[in-house]
């Protein structure tokens, strides 16, 4: 019986004695760091363009996030094949959106699209982990994050992939924000501006590229403003 | 009328080859406001007539976007073409999702006149009452089709549907170069097979050799073969997928 699980974890089944690994999964991990910051009228989102498998790189060149409209953005890590598939079928849904509805969708719109897709799969997962970003109704940033299955939640910044440990906390310090752990629930976006952002987020993947062997080569940052959506690349240690 | 004997469904032929149903669903396209298309080395365009069906009530939507690059307008029952409007941006998001590339235009024309075409030959339908005027710009350039209730669909350079549309027709052609009517390589095809030689299509360019080898048959009068093939077949060209 085959039992679909992310590699490196064991079954076990009650009442045998016997642990059955499977030979093959499905699911690759090709890493990657994904990071958003909002505050009051941006968005920043940042992800490192190295695609790896195993202690081997791919390619230094793979964007992880895709583009929805003028103002909302998905960054994806990890598993690349699911991250494909997914970003293809969010698209193809915005875009019948687009036509149905004849405007973009809202960002708390895709935010509980990407929710409802991911769990639909519950049973055989996007092994992703995704933030949803752009700019919500009133023109404030936002950030969604998510976990494999769907869950999500609105905050002012996180980050996702190989990097997240790295970088979560420095995010959490420097932010000046409440961290999203206190509660009740408080605005968690950050004060800082733009261009401080931008540069401690730069900051952020440097210091991760150096740990982390899955971050580095080349970081693409996206910031999102009422103006639409500006590029930047950061080039990071190749090694 | 004795029309009226063969026109009961649409499939029945009447004794002078025509079967009534498709050419009033046509009658219909020609009821309904008017559209017009037209294209140049770079672009196309469609316009609509936006017409209210009464004086107090808005003029309904007559032209749609499909995908990026592809467009149509429509002439005559509006709940059907906004039904083939929906398959056709269907059509595309799957083509874009299963192959990663823009839908050509030819291909999606070819499938919207197939399904129109089952339409003609089912005794418990009837066939679509629409015109299509389909604006798309793909690697073949900027195309301009025209698709019937009949199921077939026509490549233009520019075209009027609906209706008091002739006048548009007659001034489109007065206005845009066309061709004599002669042997061109855009007005025949050739097709040939035989012993040791497959089907093979000519068209387009690879007509031109023969076209010019008959001209100057023609125009020399003198006792050379009629044709420039003799021997050897000319390359086969691949079949025109679109």
């Amino acid at each position: 019986m085959t039992i679909i699980v992310p590699s490196g974890t064991g079954n076990v089944y009650a009442g045998s004695g016997t642990i059955q690994h499977p030979s093959w999964s499905p699911y690759d991990e090709n890493g990657g760091t994904c990071v958003a910051v909002s505050g009051n009228d941006y968005c920043v989102v940042a992800s490192s363009n190295r695609l790896s498998t195993g202690f081997s790189i791919l390619t230094r060149d793979e964007s992880k996030i895709i583009k929805m409209s003028h103002k909302c953005v998905i960054a994806t890590a990890n598993c690349q094949a699911d991250r494909k598939t997914l970003q293809k079928t969010l698209q193809t849904r915005h875009i019948m959106y687009m036509h149905n509805h004849g405007k973009p969708m809202s960002v708390a719109a895709m935010a509980q699209l990407v929710s409802n897709t991911l769990y639909y799969k519950r049973f055989f997962p996007y092994y992703t982990y995704n933030l949803v970003c752009g700019l919500d109704e009133e023109g404030k940033g936002a950030v969604y994050t998510y976990d494999p299955v769907g869950s999500y939640e609105r905050t002012g910044y996180s980050c996702e992939g190989t990097g997240k440990d790295l970088i979560q906390p420095v995010l959490d310090n420097q932010l000046k924000a409440s961290s999203p752990l206190v509660l009740p629930a408080e605005n968690w976006m950050t004060a800082l501006p733009m261009d401080d952002a931008v540069d401690l987020v730069k900051d952020a993947f440097v210091s991760a590229g150096e740990r982390d062997i899955y971050t580095g080569d080349v970081v693409e940052l996206l910031i999102i403003t009422k103006d639409g959506v500006r590029t930047e690349h950061l080039d990071l240690k190749k090694d | 009328m004795f029309r009226n004997q063969y026109d009961t469904d649409v499939v029945t032929w009447s004794p002078q080859g025509r079967i009534h149903q498709v050419e009033y669903a046509m009658e219909g396209v020609k009821q309904g406001s008017a559209a017009v298309g037209l294209k140049s080395k770079t672009h196309v365009v469609v316009a609509s007539l936006r017409r209210p069906q009464v004086e107090l009530s808005s003029s309904l939507r007559k032209v749609f976007k499909i995908d990026d690059h592809l467009g149509i307008a429509i002439s005559g029952l509006v709940s059907d073409g906004r039904s083939l409007c929906r398959y056709m941006r269907n059509e595309c998001l799957n083509h874009k999702f299963v192959y990663d590339s823009p839908m050509s235009t030819a291909r999606l024309v070819r499938d919207v006149a197939d399904r129109a075409q089952v339409a003609t030959q089912r005794s418990w339908k009837r066939p679509l009452g629409v015109g299509l005027l389909v604006a798309g710009y793909d690697t073949s350039g900027p195309r301009l089709f025209y698709n019937c209730p009949s199921g077939q669909y026509y490549d233009y350079k520019a075209f009027a549907m609906g209706a008091r549309s002739q006048a548009a027709k007659t001034y489109l052609e007065r206005n845009s170069c066309l061709p004599e009517g002669e042997l061109t390589i855009e007005t025949c095809s050739i097709g040939l097979v035989g012993k040791d030689l497959n089907f093979t299509l000519i068209e387009g360019q690879s007509l031109q050799p023969h076209l010019d080898a008959y001209k100057a048959a023609e125009g020399a009068d003198d006792d050379a073969p009629g044709d420039g093939g003799g021997g050897d077949a000319p390359a086969a060209t691949p079949m025109e997928t679109s």
